[in-house]
């Protein structure tokens, strides 16, 4: 899909990032591009550095340098306020469900980014849970229920490019399955996601594309079409 | 003893009790949202009396406007010290803001004394205001009953902003978790510009209402500060709704000691932050941090 990167103009490009938490030299020059309407993974080891990318992206990593363009945008220095107002939104691998508000109050907190969000009723119609626990404290909530509101609240909002971080971590199959859906109605919705995923299996069927990410730098990419031959290369990658 | 007494003293426990409510509230606001432990609360109260004093002195506006005005003023003079100074220590340890704003506190009152000396400056009460109801068993004048009323008035409409309006879900989340709610396209830093002005226009709101109460004077938020950070150490530290409860109650219970036991009203709060530190350090309705 590479081609497409092309003919759409890509979305999302970083060039030669790197970033530090403090004296640690985490992201040592990640290049990456993502086109318009496409998933996009980065599959790696743990502390390989992708939630750091993600969090580079969004402008929330303090120290960061290089290039990271957003629809023909460079936002490199640009706070987080501004980066998501562009149309991007942030679901964290820890999910950020606010203690302090409930169901409905996480849903309705993310301001308006762009055109098209969707409905607090189709939302509802998508997660039929959130409905039922609209008034319950948003911590409250199960593993799973949290992740479809993490998911839920950036919908709401308009945003275009989605940066989802390990979204089926430590959940149920029922809920994976469900998670898989939303992803899924997203993709077919023509969103823009970069997914960072572990469970590699989840990430084959959703993903154009993968980049694989060692040591706070993007290796090696594999195209979809080149999974099912590259299986003992993608498992020597991600350890298992 | 008669129950003349003890209501009058209920009265005044119920007026002191209001502006400990409105300080303490501003304080909880401004702890909750920026982790600045304000000592300079009690200036901004003395700059919100001022206000409305100087806004009568010299201009000639009276007391409804002033009420409105002078807290309006106050909070810009918040908004800039925020942009100016406090935005500087967010990230630093809670002892560098509290050092910061005493050193405010120092500086703002040594100004006012330096031009008005200490002396106490009369305000008068507005015509509307003048006068009372006999209700039996007291005598109440109109303006304390305003002044109780006015407060409480506030002190829920500030609760009701926080817990159920927008504005109050997007500073809700500001405070639990600053860095996220940035990365959903809210501009946190000029939601604390915001929050540390309101919390200083609270404190010149008291101000305004104290001012035909207690005399007008450059260190008469320097007293009542200490008093405050008493009924925040009781109430817990950063709750709104406890920062009303607290501050009432314990205006009342002043009062009430001053009938019962007149050498203790002085210290009545302190002995019950005292006892409060030693059986629960976080506060009545703090929670363990
Ligand atoms: N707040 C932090 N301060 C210092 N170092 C950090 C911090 N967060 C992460 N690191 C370090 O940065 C490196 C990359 O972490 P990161 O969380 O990006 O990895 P990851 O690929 O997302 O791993 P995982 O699969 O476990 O989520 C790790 O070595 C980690 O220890
Ligand atoms: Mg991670």
């Amino acid at each position: 899909m590479s081609d497409s990167a092309q003919q759409n103009g890509s979305c999302l490009k970083i060039a030669d990032l790197h970033g530090l938490y403090g004296d640690s030299h985490v992201l040592q020059g990640v290049s990456l591009q993502i086109a318009r309407g496409e998933v996009v993974t980065i599959i790696g080891r743990n502390g390989a550095g992708k939630t750091t990318t993600l969090r580079a992206i969004m402008g929330l990593l303090d120290k960061r340098s290089g290039s990271i363009n957003v629809w023909g945008r460079e936002v490199i220095a640009d706070p987080p306020e501004r980066i998501a107002k562009l149309g991007v939104g942030y679901v964290p691998e820890e999910r950020g469900i606010y203690a302090t508000l409930d169901v409905t109050e996480n849903l309705l907190l993310p301001p308006r980014v762009g055109e098209g969000g969707m409905a607090l009723e189709e939302i509802f119609k998508l997660f039929p849970n959130l409905r039922e626990r609209r008034r319950s404290q948003g911590t409250r909530l199960s593993g799973g229920e949290q992740q479809m509101l993490a998911i839920a609240r950036v919908l709401r909002t308009g945003a275009r490019l989605f940066l989802l971080d390990e979204p089926t971590e430590g959940l149920a199959p029922v809920i994976v399955q469900q998670i898989r859906q939303a992803i899924e109605l997203m993709k077919q919705d023509g969103y823009t996601i970069l997914l960072v995923e572990q469970n590699f299996r989840f990430a084959q069927r959703l993903a154009d594309r993968h980049y694989v990410m060692e040591r706070g730098r993007i290796v090696d990419m594999i195209a979809r079409a080149d999974v099912a031959s590259q299986s003992a290369r993608i498992q020597a990658y991600l350890g298992i | 003893m008669s129950l003349e007494i003890l209501m009058g003293q209920v009265v005044v426990g119920l007026i002191n009790g209001s502006f400990y409510a409105l300080l303490s509230l501003g304080f909880a606001v401004i702890f909750g949202l920026l982790g600045i432990i304000n000592v300079a609360q009690g200036t901004f109260y003395m700059l919100g009396a001022f206000g409305s004093w100087m806004l009568l002195n010299y201009a000639g506006i009276g007391y409804w406007p002033a009420l409105i005005l002078s807290p309006l003023i106050a909070g810009a003079v918040g908004v800039v010290l925020e942009k100016t100074l406090i935005a500087r220590v967010y990230k630093l340890e809670h002892i560098y803001g509290l050092l910061l704003t005493y050193g405010l506190m120092m500086f703002i009152q040594g100004m006012f004394v330096y031009w008005f000396a200490t002396a106490g400056r009369p305000y008068p009460v507005p015509l509307e205001l003048r006068g009372g109801f006999d209700l039996g068993i007291l005598f109440l004048p109109k303006y304390r009953g305003w002044v109780v009323v006015a407060s409480v008035f506030f002190c829920f409409a500030t609760w009701f902003a926080i817990e159920k309006t927008s504005l109050g879900r997007t500073l809700r989340a500001a405070t639990e978790n600053p860095q996220l709610t940035r990365a959903f396209g809210i501009n946190v830093p000029a939601l604390l510009t915001f929050g540390f002005g309101a919390g200083v226009a609270l404190a010149g709101f008291a101000g305004v209402l104290a001012a035909p109460i207690y005399s007008v004077s450059p260190l008469m938020g320097g007293e009542l500060v200490i008093t405050v950070f008493a009924v925040v150490v009781v109430g817990g530290m950063g709750s709104i709704l406890s920062a009303i409860v607290t501050g009432l109650s314990l205006g009342v219970v002043e009062g009430l000691t001053k009938v019962f036991y007149p050498p203790g009203a002085n210290m009545v709060i302190f002995v019950i932050m005292f006892i409060v530190l030693l059986i629960k350090p976080a506060g009545l309705f703090g929670r363990e941090r």
